[in-house]
């Protein structure tokens, strides 16, 4: 697997974004994530699969530590997670994640929602910090939304929303958490075009999705997870037509037949 | 992105609904007109059971109301020259002459008639400041400066002792003021602190947690009358010799202590009821915990628990009219002791009537109030 690796991520860059290394995690007794080993570099696209329970969520939400690993290391653009909660704030402050349920502050209008972390945390003065919201907000095609409240938009909306919110923090990684599973079908395009317009712009990011068209289009790799493992990962034509494993197989059997 | 486009494409089914909307916009509801007399018999009389009930109703309303409109207005002697108790309890009626002679006891107990004109601005600066508070544009950290002002403000005209002003020992102090001064003060630091609790117990910090937990399972095991006793008897015994504080701030701590306990409660249950997703959000913004709390969570929750909290306004408002066990002349005890005047003896009705519509007035606004701030504050998000 390590030759995998080696043979593509060296194409895109050499700056790491990511690095984990025989990263451990148990909820209670169960053994969610298994020694796991990746490495993001920077401005690579890197899309997870696999069966629900298999840990992918977990990894990628170890990573802004909203859940915080047992064993082995993690460090994201050169600071160590580890319990120092400064070294965290500052893993947050330049890590940006999307969620499936969008999270989005349901008190707060849509603009307020992408100045309040600029504001707070990065100390911008709230001119600015509305200027950076609205370029955002028009990067995301929903400018004119801005004085509303979340639950007045729907689902597309405010998932494009919540992509704003994390980008007006200027983050240096994006992570996306199955950013359409909560979607109905007919507003997963539009989410998905302003992360693929992410991608074309060089943003470094971690996608757990089952959107294998998405895959297919901007990943640099895809990375296949089974029960706390990784089981394979490749380039996206590699993995897709020319699968190694008999589960990497099974799943995509399952996932392409519909 | 060819996945997408299958999922997409269901022109059969648009089209089908488009048709159903466009007739569905033509048929009109059936309309309901029934007379008056058709209500009645739809709502009133339309089984046994309910014409039993509404006759039984008309039955009881026509035993209660004509007698209480005879006591109330009809039969009541109001105020005037020479009247006596003695006319009074000859027309049968109710005795507003009474209320008349002893309101200024009962709105301001012993504090010396002459100058009750201070209790009486006291009592305008703390309605008109509510007033103010109640409008949310006005949350602003001056309307903080401007309590504080008030708060001296009130002090120098209870107290007095400055500026000319003869000084009134706050023993003196009762009735409305009384009341008012204990609520509000009672509130005003016991939300705060109440926060602190409620937050304290859902600390992930086993000290911190374990003291909120203590205290507020200690407090509100206790019954309030037991916490003002100790207040008031048992804390001076464990004061060093000399030192006394005085007895209406004891009562008053007693009281912030008690409705801190309760109120902490109130917003821990909206604590919980916030998603996990709220927290998590505003942790991947790198928010600290504190900007965290007073930014997302706080608001959201303290909005969404506004009626139980209001429910404990009002309980709280109510229960300082049990300072009267410590001897403190709240409206409630004030009342009580109008009551004792030999001449006027035996108005229970009129005097505790009277007492319950000025209770009801602030209790009434209150709930008002919280109901219309709940729509304000969620009139934006609603779906």
């Amino acid at each position: 697997m390590s030759d995998v690796r080696q043979t593509v991520a060296p194409q895109v860059g050499d700056d790491i974004a990511v690095q984990l290394s025989d990263v451990h995690k148990w909820y209670g007794e169960f053994h969610v994530l298994k020694g796991i080993n990746l490495t993001v570099s920077r401005g690579e696209r890197i899309v997870i699969c696999g069966p629900s329970g298999s840990g992918k969520s977990t990894l990628i939400r170890c990573i802004n530590r909203l859940e915080e690993h047992q064993r082995g290391n993690i460090v994201v653009d050169g600071v160590e997670l580890t319990n120092n909660l400064k070294n965290i704030d500052q893993v947050r402050r330049d890590v940006g994640m999307v969620f499936q349920h969008f999270n989005l502050f349901p008190h707060l209008t849509v603009l307020e929602n992408c100045t309040l972390a600029p504001i707070w945390v990065r100390k911008m003065p709230k001119d600015q910090a509305e200027a950076v919201a609205m370029k955002y907000l028009e990067r995301v095609r929903i400018p004119d939304q801005a004085r509303k409240y979340p639950g007045q938009l729907s689902g597309g909306q405010q998932q494009r929303v919540a992509i704003a919110r994390s980008l007006c923090m200027n983050p240096k990684v994006m992570l996306f958490d199955e950013p359409t599973s909560a979607l109905d079908p007919e507003m997963i395009k539009e989410v998905l075009d302003v992360m693929i317009g992410l991608a074309r712009e060089g943003m470094t990011m971690l996608c757990v999705t089952h959107e294998m068209g998405f895959a297919k289009t901007v990943a640099n790799r895809v990375i296949f997870m089974d029960r706390g493992e990784i089981v394979e990962q490749n380039a996206p034509n590699e993995f897709f037509n020319n699968p190694q494993s008999e589960r990497t197989k099974l799943f995509l059997s399952q996932i392409l037949a519909h | 992105m060819a996945d997408h486009i299958s999922v997409q494409g269901h022109p059969g089914s648009v089209t089908s609904t488009d048709d159903r909307e466009t007739a569905s916009a033509v048929v009109k509801p059936p309309a309901l007109a029934l007379g008056p007399l058709g209500w009645v018999r739809a709502n009133l009389f339309n089984t046994w059971f309910n014409s039993i009930l509404t006759i039984l109703i008309l039955w009881l309303a026509y035993k209660i109301i004509p007698p209480l409109v005879n006591w109330l207005i009809i039969n009541s002697v109001g105020p005037g020259e020479g009247v006596t108790a003695q006319a009074c309890r000859a027309s049968g009626g109710a005795c507003w002459a009474f209320i008349h002679e002893k309101y200024r006891l009962i709105l301001f107990g012993l504090y010396p008639y002459e100058e009750q004109w201070r209790p009486i601005a006291s009592i305008l600066i703390i309605v008109g400041l509510l007033g103010v508070s109640s409008n949310r544009n006005f949350w602003k950290p001056w309307l903080l400066a401007v309590w504080a002002a008030a708060a001296v403000v009130i002090g120098v005209l209870m107290w007095g002792g400055v500026l000319g002003l003869p000084f009134v020992r706050n023993t003196l102090w009762g009735g409305l003021p009384l009341t008012l001064i204990l609520s509000v003060v009672g509130l005003v630091v016991a939300f705060p602190l109440s926060i602190l609790l409620a937050l304290g117990r859902r600390s992930d910090l086993p000290i911190v947690k374990s003291l909120c937990v203590t205290y507020i399972e200690l407090i509100r095991g206790v019954p309030l009358i037991t916490v003002l006793f100790m207040a008031s008897v048992m804390f001076p015994l464990f004061l060093p010799t000399g030192v006394t504080i005085d007895k209406l701030l004891r009562a008053q701590i007693g009281l912030i202590l008690f409705a801190s306990a309760y109120l902490a409660e109130v917003i821990r249950g909206g604590l919980q009821a916030i998603p996990k997703g709220q927290y998590e959000a505003a942790d991947s913004l790198g928010l600290t915990y504190w900007q965290k709390t007073r930014k997302i969570i706080l608001p959201q929750a303290l909005s969404i628990t506004i009626p139980p909290l209001v429910n404990t306004f009002i309980g709280f408002f109510k229960d300082t009219s049990l300072v009267i066990i410590i001897g403190l002349f709240d409206l409630m005890s004030a009342s009580k002791a109008a009551l004792t005047d030999p001449a006027w003896r035996g108005f229970y009705k009129e005097s505790y009537l009277f007492v319950a519509v000025v209770y009801f007035a602030f209790c009434f606004f209150m709930s008002k109030y919280s109901q219309w701030l709940e729509n304000e504050l969620h009139r934006g998000h609603k779906r």
